[in-house]
């Protein structure tokens, strides 16, 4: 069977979309590129259906919440997504990121080329409020369905419950109606 | 004394009934099959040989909460789970005990946030707690032990609650 031979995918999605490509950032032979989050399809698809560059297991999607936001050229906004892809073929991995703005964070979602996708950006919306415009089911994976808030952005408090001392033990004993010594 | 000494060979007892159903009730107390997470591991362990607790009476786990009379929360329990629990526990029939068995479910654990009920007894009356992450399947023994020891101090007063 004739494999095709590796293409470079840096090479490759510079010069089939030069515009979409924000930032370029390798470390220890890790790439990364941040793209445009309207191009997101197009580039997922062309990294999948190429040969030389058959990107056809999706790892991971991970979201980042880089609050207080300060726009850089690495970090144009507040919310960020790594697309983690690899390469069974060629035994490579690569990370696109994605970057969405702070009001309302849209990004396409990508389940018609790597349907895997399904969960984990019903995970990502869950958690992190990014929304994915047409994905079949926007519903809340881990939370409560009736759930107010995205608990893993900066912003949003940790839930802990205080150290019980002798000074707020009446308080935290109301949420814990039935805790007794003997019952 | 009494009758029993005028009996003779006849095999007969006399006790009160309070000891007679606390000790039907400790000797066959058979659990809800529910592990939630890793303590559900070393109460599968406690179950099965060598920390065997068919010895102490639970011969088996019951899959349906109207046939179990002890329910062990083992593992930590979700916001999304705290529901479900409250119902399994509603739908069990009187007489029913819990136990909470290792930290997430006595306290919380090392899950201080949101998504973790602090403590199974924000829901559901705990009888024993078990410390440990998880317990030993000697810990879990002796906190079913515990439990036994507190059933048998059960007074008439106290059944119909």
């Amino acid at each position: 069977m004739q494999i095709a031979p590796a293409l470079d995918p840096l090479q490759s999605l510079q010069e089939k979309f030069p515009e979409a490509i924000v930032f370029i950032k390798t470390f220890r032979e890790e790439l990364t590129i941040v793209v445009q989050p309207n191009a997101i399809l197009e580039i997922m698809t062309y990294l999948r259906n190429t040969p030389g560059l058959v990107y056809n297991f999706l790892s991971d999607i991970s979201s980042v919440d880089y609050y207080p936001h300060t726009p850089s050229e690495e970090r144009p906004e507040r919310y960020g997504v790594s697309y983690h892809i690899y390469s069974m073929l060629y035994n490579r991995r690569l990370r696109i990121k994605v970057f969405a703005a702070e009001d309302e964070p849209v990004i396409p979602t990508i389940i018609s080329v790597y349907p895997g996708a399904n969960w984990l950006e019903r995970e990502i919306l869950d958690l992190m409020g990014i929304r994915f415009e047409g994905h079949p089911d926007q519903r809340r994976l881990l939370m409560p369905d009736d759930w107010n808030g995205h608990p893993a952005r900066r912003d949003v408090p940790m839930g802990k419950e205080m150290v019980q001392f002798s000074f707020n033990v009446e308080d935290i004993m109301k949420h814990k109606p039935h805790a007794s010594s003997s019952n | 004394m009494g009758i029993s000494s005028k009996l003779g060979n006849l095999g007969l007892v006399t006790t009160t009934l309070e000891t007679a159903v606390n000790w039907g009730r400790t000797g066959a107390m058979w659990p809800l099959l529910f592990g939630l997470a890793c303590c559900a591991i070393e109460m599968m362990s406690t179950q099965a040989s060598d920390y065997d607790m068919s010895r102490f009476g639970m011969e088996l786990n019951r899959a349906s909460p109207r046939q179990s009379d002890l329910i062990i929360v083992a593992g930590r329990v979700t916001r999304k789970m705290a529901p479900v629990v409250r119902q399994l526990y509603d739908q069990m029939a009187d007489p029913k005990w819990v136990i909470a068995m290792g930290d997430c479910a006595s306290c919380g654990g090392v899950y201080n946030n949101y998504a973790v009920v602090q403590g199974v007894d924000e829901i559901i009356p705990v009888d024993v707690y078990i410390a440990g992450c998880p317990p030993r399947p000697e810990q879990l023994i002796h906190g079913v032990l515990t439990l036994h020891e507190k059933i048998k101090t059960e007074r008439i007063r106290n059944w119909a609650s």
